[in-house]
């Protein structure tokens, strides 16, 4: 647990640098977060992160099935969006908690 | 008469039926229970049919044999449910109306959701284990197999019984090596986890076993589709995996009839209460076992720790009381590591697998994390109590609940 600061706003973070708190979450955090990772957000990565953090509000578990079948992108689009390990980095990127790997 | 139907008469449904039908007056409850397959299969069973241990007779039984006297068995196609009239349309036409429903119907292989993998190699030198077809076929390509790449794959989460492709690996290591041939064979182990398993300190053991075995592991790996021709499997992020032989795990999927009625998620899993098992949309439903979205594993260990607290809410639902008996996610696997080699793993929705001794501290005699015969020896003990006990109804002498005795915390 720590305090990090993104876009200038103090925010606390677990040991792998996941949002405590996701309704701290702002865009601005988001690009920050990613830039971390080496990418820059356009309109389609915050579509993709507005999708993960509307599941995420529901309730609904998060896998690479669901983003593929999203109708906001593919699969192999989700993966050029968010290189190497896309679900984690999104969900980090999204603010909302590592997702758990199941089971 | 009220009615309880019962769908799917596999590990839960039956255990279900049994304390059912011994508990619920027969002139008040009519029982029906329907699955679509008279043979029940003892499913651990089918990890030891490809390497000969276990022949396909000694896994199979009549489901009927197991259905209590004064519980209907209707052997038919589910279609749909309709859970606002509360009728089951079954294949064959009928209609059954239903006071209260279970749903146990399981989960399923599904093998044409990756693309490439229902292909022609399917079944020739692509096999899986979850299905007596699959099991049998594989130990035929296993008897023959003596060089190449042997690649074991888990292609989605969540999937039944977690640890069964690591005992697969761990079994074909073994198997290779009594017959000589290990040397010439290469085990590679891709799944779309970061690690061997999914909680860390299970994580770290499995995947030091894994490398101590010479089981090479390939993680974070998403098939994309299975290439046939060039016999590879590749994933999303452009990796590349030849196989000689794959052994796969195909996405799970639950009942078709579940998305037919649009009562489950993307996977046909039935958005089930975690503590209740009561289904989250309808009072009257409640899933049981592997049908169920419920953040534990999908395991035989799960539904008969499940069916307890089940049968609990069940009787309290039907008497219009508030559901008080809770689940605590309580899963119990053995993990065969090699040819009389075990390990046991005993965890919930909330403790993750911990080291330490089962069910009693220090005595055991089972132990956690760690690997010896004995716990080999339990888990093949386990088919007498799964028959005779287990899906009878009968008492078993371990807790529903996780208990922390025994166990090692940090």
């Amino acid at each position: 647990m720590a305090q990090q600061t993104y876009a200038g706003i103090s925010v606390e973070v677990n040991d792998e640098g996941y949002l405590l708190n996701a309704s701290a979450w702002t865009k601005e955090i988001a690009a920050a977060i990613a830039a971390e990772e080496d990418i820059v957000l356009t309109d389609k990565h915050y579509a993709v992160l507005e999708f993960i953090r509307d599941r995420t509000a529901k309730g609904d578990a998060l896998s690479l099935r669901s983003i593929g079948k999203s109708g906001i992108v593919d699969a192999k689009q989700f993966y050029e969006l968010f290189p190497g390990a896309p679900l984690k980095k999104a969900s980090r990127i999204a603010g909302i908690p590592k997702p758990s790997s199941c089971v | 008469m009220r009615r309880l139907v019962i769908l799917g008469a596999g590990t839960g449904g039956t255990l279900l039926a049994n304390k059912l039908r011994k508990k619920l007056s027969a002139s008040q409850w009519d029982i029906t229970i329907v699955d679509k397959d008279p043979t029940h299969y003892y499913q651990p069973g089918f990890l030891f049919i490809p390497f000969g241990i276990y022949k396909r007779e000694q896994v199979i039984k009549p489901k009927k044999n197991f259905i209590p006297q004064g519980v209907n068995m209707v052997i038919a196609d589910i279609e749909k449910v309709d859970p606002v009239l509360n009728e089951v349309l079954l294949g064959n036409g009928t209609k059954l109306s239903y006071d209260y429903l279970v749903i146990s119907t399981g989960t399923e292989i599904a093998p044409y959701e990756t693309p490439g993998l229902s292909g022609p190699e399917w079944h020739k030198s692509i096999f899986d284990f979850y299905t007596l077809e699959g099991a049998t076929l594989l130990h035929e390509a296993l008897k023959d197999f003596r060089e190449g790449n042997l690649v074991v794959s888990i292609v989605e989460l969540p999937f039944k019984c977690p640890v069964a492709p690591l005992e697969f690996a761990f079994m074909a290591d073994s198997y290779l090596r009594k017959k000589n041939v290990r040397d010439k064979v290469n085990i590679y182990y891709t799944t779309p986890l970061p690690g061997a398993f999914t909680k860390p300190k299970a994580t770290k053991m499995l995947g030091e076993l894994l490398h101590q075995k010479d089981i090479r592991l390939i993680p974070d790996f998403n098939i994309e589709l299975v290439d046939n021709e060039g016999k590879k499997l590749v994933s999303y992020d452009g990796r590349e995996v030849p196989f000689d032989l794959l052994t796969v795990v195909p996405v799970n999927m639950g009942a078709g009839f579940i998305g037919n009625s649009n009562m489950g998620d993307d996977l046909n899993f039935v958005h089930t209460h975690k503590h209740t098992l009561q289904s989250e949309k309808w009072e009257n439903i409640f899933v049981l076992g592997d049908a169920a979205n419920i953040p534990t594993s999908k395991a035989g260990s799960v539904v008969h720790f499940a069916a307890e607290i089940l049968y609990e809410n069940f009787l309290l639902a039907i008497e219009g009381k508030p559901l008080t008996a809770t689940f605590d996610g309580h899963a119990n696997c053995f993990i065969i590591t090699g040819i009389g080699e075990g390990t046991l793993i005993d965890f919930n929705y909330d403790v993750e697998p911990l080291p330490g001794t089962f069910p009693l501290p220090v005595i055991g005699p089972m132990k956690l994390l760690k690997v010896n015969r004995l716990n080999y020896w339990g888990k093949m003990a386990f088919k007498w109590a799964y028959w005779n006990l287990l899906i009878k109804g009968r008492h078993m002498p371990i807790s529903t609940k996780m208990s922390m005795t025994g166990k090692k915390t940090d």
